[in-house]
C-alpha cells in the first residue's frame, strides 16, 4: 500500500517496449482535435496507421494527430485547486455578472 | 488510452514521492474513499491504495485477453461464413474484438502494468480470460448465439462499468459498449434468419441454443454468497451490481427474445415468478465452471495454442517495423550531421 502509480515515460521504463503516441480526431471538417486514445508503435507514419484502425472504423474522424506520449506536459491533478484559483473569485469577466436595464435589449 | 508517459510538471517520480509522505498513507487513503464516495473518477496521477491498483490491472487485463482470446472461436468462421454480406459483418466484428483488447490494455497500462508482460501471461497460460471462449463452435449457428448470447451478457456486465470508479476503465468501457450493440444484433438477426429458414436451420439454431445457454449464465461469475473479491471491488467503485443481479437481468431480457425465436430454453425449471417479477431458473452446475476456469473446458488447450501460432505469425512484421524505424532514426541522424 505504499506505491503510487508514477508517471513516468512508458518508453524511458521499458525501452524494449514500442513507444507510446496519444491520438487525436477531429470528427468533422471545422472541429477542433480532441484526444481520443493511444498506440504504441515504432514511428509516427505507423502511429497514423494504427490510430486509423483503432479509432475510426466508424468513420469517426477526417483527420488525425498523433503526438509522442512523452511530448506532452500535463497539470497535476492534486495541485488543480491552487492552480485554478486565481479564476474562481473573477466573476466579473462573465457578461452575466452586469445588470442592464432591460431597454438596452439584447447586448 | 490517457496515458502513464506524459510528464507532470516539476514532478519527477522521486519528488512526488517527497510530497506525498507528508500527507502520510492514512490521509492519502481516506482523501481517496471520500473521493470515491462522492462517486468522482480516480485518474492515473492520483494515489491510489495498492490493492486497489492491483485489482483493476488483474480485471482490465483479463477483460482485455478476453476480447483477443474471443476472436479466435468466431474468426474460425469468417472464410466459411454463408454469404458475402455475413462475412463482411463477421470480419468487421472480430476486428471490433481485436480494437476492444487494445483499449483495454491501454487502459490498463495507465496503472503501469507494460503491454509486452500482459501479453507474455496470456501467451503463457499464466493470465485467465473469460472461459465462455473455451467452447467449441462447431456450427455457423454457434457464431449467432455468440453474438447474441455471449455479447448480450457481455453488454449487461459492461454497461455498469460505464461507471466504474476508475477513469481510464469507465471510458475505454463506454467506447466498447457502443460498439458492441451492433454485436448483440448482429447475432440475433443471423438467429432468426435461421430460425425462419428450413427445419434443419431451425434444427441447427435450437441445437446452438442449447449448447451456449448454461456457459453463458456462469459467465456472470459465481454466486454472490461464493464470490469472495465482490463486497471490496463494490466499495471501490469497480463492480456496481453484483453477480447474480446480473444474471437475473440477463435471464429476464433473454428469455423473451427466446421466445420470439421460437427456441426452446433447456431448463425445465425455468417459470416466470408473478411474485418477484422475474423468471425463475434452474440450478447451475458450477462444477463444470471451475473446470473449464481451472483449465480444462474443451479447447482451452486449442485457444491457447492458436493465440501462440497468431503472436509468432505476426514476429515478421515487428521485426519488420523495428528494422524499419532504426532504418529511418539513422538516416534522420545522417541528415542532422
Amino acid at each position: 500500500m505504499t506505491e503510487a502509480p508514477k508517471p513516468v515515460a512508458a518508453s524511458a521504463a521499458r525501452p524494449d517496449q514500442w513507444p507510446l503516441w496519444e491520438v487525436f480526431v477531429r470528427s468533422r471538417q471545422g472541429l477542433e482535435h480532441k484526444h481520443c486514445g493511444s498506440v504504441h508503435a515504432t514511428d509516427a507514419a505507423m502511429a497514423l496507421r494504427m490510430a486509423r484502425d483503432v479509432y475510426t472504423r466508424r468513420q469517426e474522424g477526417v483527420s488525425l494527430w498523433v503526438v509522442p506520449s512523452t511530448a506532452i506536459t500535463a497539470s497535476v491533478d492534486e495541485d488543480a485547486d491552487p492552480f485554478f484559483d486565481p479564476a474562481a473569485d473573477k466573476i466579473y469577466r462573465h457578461p452575466t455578472f452586469y445588470v442592464l436595464p432591460d431597454d438596452v435589449g439584447h447586448m | 488510452m490517457y496515458t502513464q508517459a506524459i510528464d507532470l510538471m516539476g514532478s519527477t517520480p522521486g519528488q512526488r514521492a517527497g510530497a506525498d509522505a507528508t500527507a502520510g498513507d492514512a490521509g492519502r487513503e481516506e482523501a481517496f474513499d471520500a473521493r470515491v464516495a462522492a462517486d468522482r473518477k480516480i485518474e492515473p496521477q492520483d494515489w491510489m491504495p495498492e490493492a486497489y491498483r492491483r485489482t483493476l490491472v488483474r480485471q482490465i487485463s483479463q477483460h482485455a485477453h478476453s476480447e483477443v482470446v474471443g476472436m479466435l472461436p468466431e474468426g474460425n468462421w469468417i472464410t466459411r461464413a454463408p454469404s458475402l454480406r455475413r462475412k463482411a459483418i463477421l470480419l468487421a466484428k472480430v476486428q471490433d474484438e481485436g480494437g476492444h483488447g487494445l483499449y483495454l490494455y491501454a487502459a490498463a497500462e495507465t496503472l503501469n502494468a507494460s503491454r509486452d508482460d500482459m501479453i507474455g501471461a496470456l501467451l503463457s497460460g499464466k493470465a485467465k480470460y473469460s472461459s465462455i471462449f473455451n467452447y467449441p463452435t462447431p456450427t455457423w449457428a454457434d457464431v449467432g448465439c455468440i453474438g447474441w448470447l455471449v455479447d448480450g451478457a457481455a453488454i449487461m456486465n459492461q454497461v455498469p462499468l460505464c461507471r466504474c470508479s476508475y477513469g481510464p476503465y469507465a471510458r475505454a468501457m463506454i467506447r466498447i459498449c457502443k460498439e458492441e450493440s451492433f454485436h448483440q444484433r448482429q447475432g440475433f438477426e443471423s438467429m432468426l434468419a435461421l430460425c425462419n429458414g428450413t427445419p434443419e436451420q431451425k434444427r441447427m439454431a435450437q441445437e446452438a441454443f442449447e449448447r451456449w445457454w448454461w456457459p453463458v449464465l456462469m459467465m456472470f461469475g459465481p454466486s454472490d454468497a461464493e464470490s469472495v473479491h465482490s463486497a471490496q471491488t463494490m466499495k471501490w467503485g469497480i463492480k456496481r451490481l453484483s453477480n447474480d443481479e446480473l444474471r437475473q437481468r440477463f435471464v429476464d431480457a433473454t428469455v423473451p427474445q427466446a421466445q420470439l425465436l421460437g427456441l426452446t430454453i433447456p431448463d425445465p425449471d425455468l417459470k416466470w415468478n408473478e411474485a418477484t417479477g422475474h423468471w425463475d431458473y434452474g440450478t447451475i452446475e458450477w462444477s463444470e465452471f471451475w473446470r473449464v476456469v481451472n483449465g480444462d473446458g474443451p479447447c482451452n488447450r486449442e485457444r491457447a495454442a492458436m493465440r501462440q501460432r497468431a503472436h509468432d505469425n505476426g514476429q515478421w512484421v515487428r521485426d519488420a517495423a523495428n528494422a524499419h524505424a532504426a532504418k529511418q532514426a539513422v538516416r534522420a541522424q545522417g541528415v542532422a550531421a
